[in-house]
């Protein structure tokens, strides 16, 4: 269970923020501003809050009473960011087998068959992410995201920067992700329906803070808003 | 072909082992001061900014006398590292080295700082959510991106250390088979009555090598930037 309770102020925008998520998949949805692509980061380590706790499951990755800060590198959550963020010097093959290598596991030669049947992504291996189209670039992302095997994965608008028809294909495999990986996720986003397929709970983030949590009905509850 | 005599041979030998030894030394600085310039903020930086590109501005004269007065035998660092570690500058290849080094030394950096300046930091988090420390982060993510300035950086340098005669024959003298690179002994022939073919030898060969140098490079640097767009 992910339990995020952070203060941090950056400029004029501030961010409060405190919910707790299980297993499943969390979905951080909000207007864009509302903060969540700061959440993400201050859970994954990339920003360190001025105040608060973030714990996953028995592991404090972050209090700021007791002064423990683990650095990202060590606190093994999967992040597929909105644009991918591919190694462009690395070819698939190696972008893969990165965070492997790094947190120095054992080859696992059955898993990585698996993530790449998972993603489709065998035919694509040589290849450098500068030949590859937004939306191998993105599943490859994912693939490296899972390879390095995360407790918790974070996804910041993982379809966003693809066209309606890149979503459609990319939808698929998030969803397999959900039901045959099990690792509980936080999905961001500020679309609904993307969010009604693949999420299993709801935080809702706006003006950086939390205004409504729950299951999938606070996004109906959004849309009513929106309608009004 | 060019009909070389053995003493053409050995400054061609020496200017060629100084400018390798100097450039290769003075990467792994050159690669911390770029990397400090392009990422850190700390008191004192437009100072090391000012310092490292001094050598660039000053007349190379002045940069040798300096080097002779701190690194001569009798210059506080040069005494100390005679004493403590056997290493001596003055009248010897290795001064060529450090003043040729000195000279190339804001050519190389520039070109780092710049292409540190240019990586998109977002790989480098990328990398350390993947599990990369620091370290492994510079080494695997921040290092192959510049290399493409890396390489700029070092064959701007070896081409100045291979040219440079102010401050090394300021620090070092003229002293064949020692401190007499090709650039000295042109100067040499030139002063004599009957140097001129010499001198022109020596010139063809100064041609050469600077070409080759930058040709070299530019096949390195199209590869290494190929590495990023294609397969």
């Amino acid at each position: 269970m992910l339990a995020v309770d952070v203060e941090k102020r950056l400029g004029d925008f501030s961010l409060s923020a405190r919910f707790k998520s299980d297993n499943g998949v969390t979905a951080v949805f909000g207007p864009s501003g509302a903060g969540k692509t700061t959440l993400t980061n201050t859970i994954a380590g990339l920003i360190t809050p001025d105040r608060g706790q973030i714990t996953f499951d028995q592991t404090v990755l972050f209090d700021s009473q007791t002064r423990i800060n683990l650095p990202p590198y060590r606190r093994q959550i999967g992040y597929i960011f909105q644009e991918g963020r591919l190694f462009p010097h690395l070819n698939v093959r190696h972008n893969l087998d990165y965070g492997r290598r790094m947190r120095g596991l054992a080859a696992d030669f059955s898993e990585l068959e698996r993530i790449i049947r998972l993603l489709d992504i065998g035919h694509l291996l040589e290849r450098r992410p500068g030949k590859l189209s937004g939306g191998e670039r993105q599943r490859v992302a994912i693939g490296r995201a899972l390879l390095m095997r995360p407790r918790l994965l974070l996804l910041d608008e993982p379809l966003a920067s693809l066209d309606v028809a890149r979503k459609r294909e990319i939808l698929p495999y998030l969803e397999r992700l959900r039901d045959e990986v099990g690792v509980p996720m936080v999905y961001v986003s500020h679309q609904a329906a993307e969010l009604r397929r693949i999420a299993t709970s709801v935080v809702r983030l706006e003006g950086g803070r939390v205004t409504t949590a729950g299951g999938i009905g606070v996004l109906d509850a959004a849309d009513a808003d929106a309608a009004w | 072909m060019l009909d070389l005599s053995p003493d053409e041979w050995i400054a061609i030998r020496l200017s060629l082992r100084i400018a390798i030894v100097a450039t290769f030394v003075a990467l792994p600085f050159g690669i911390a001061v770029g990397w400090l310039l392009a990422r850190k903020s700390f008191w004192g930086k437009t100072l090391l900014d000012g310092l490292v590109h001094l050598p660039l501005v000053l007349p190379p004269v002045v940069t040798g006398y300096l080097l002779l007065i701190s690194f001569g035998r009798r210059g506080p660092i040069g005494a100390f590292l005679a004493d403590y570690f056997g290493i001596v500058f003055s009248f010897r290849w290795t001064g060529a080295a450090l003043a040729c080094g000195v000279m190339g030394f804001p050519l190389m950096v520039r070109p780092i700082r710049l292409a540190i300046e240019s990586i998109d930091r977002r790989l480098e988090e990328a990398a350390a959510t993947l599990g990369a420390s620091r370290v492994w982060v510079f080494a695997t993510v921040t290092l192959p991106l510049a290399l493409p300035g890396l390489i700029a950086g070092v064959v701007l340098c070896f081409a100045k250390a291979l040219g440079e005669f102010g401050a090394t024959i300021t620090f070092v003298a003229n002293i064949p088979g020692e401190t007499q690179t090709i650039s000295a002994a042109i100067y040499t022939f030139t002063q004599v009555p009957s140097g001129d073919a010499a001198a022109g030898r020596l010139v063809l060969v100064a041609i050469a090598i600077s070409l080759a140098a930058l040709i070299a490079a530019e096949a390195l640097s199209r590869r290494a930037g190929m590495r990023f767009h294609g397969e």
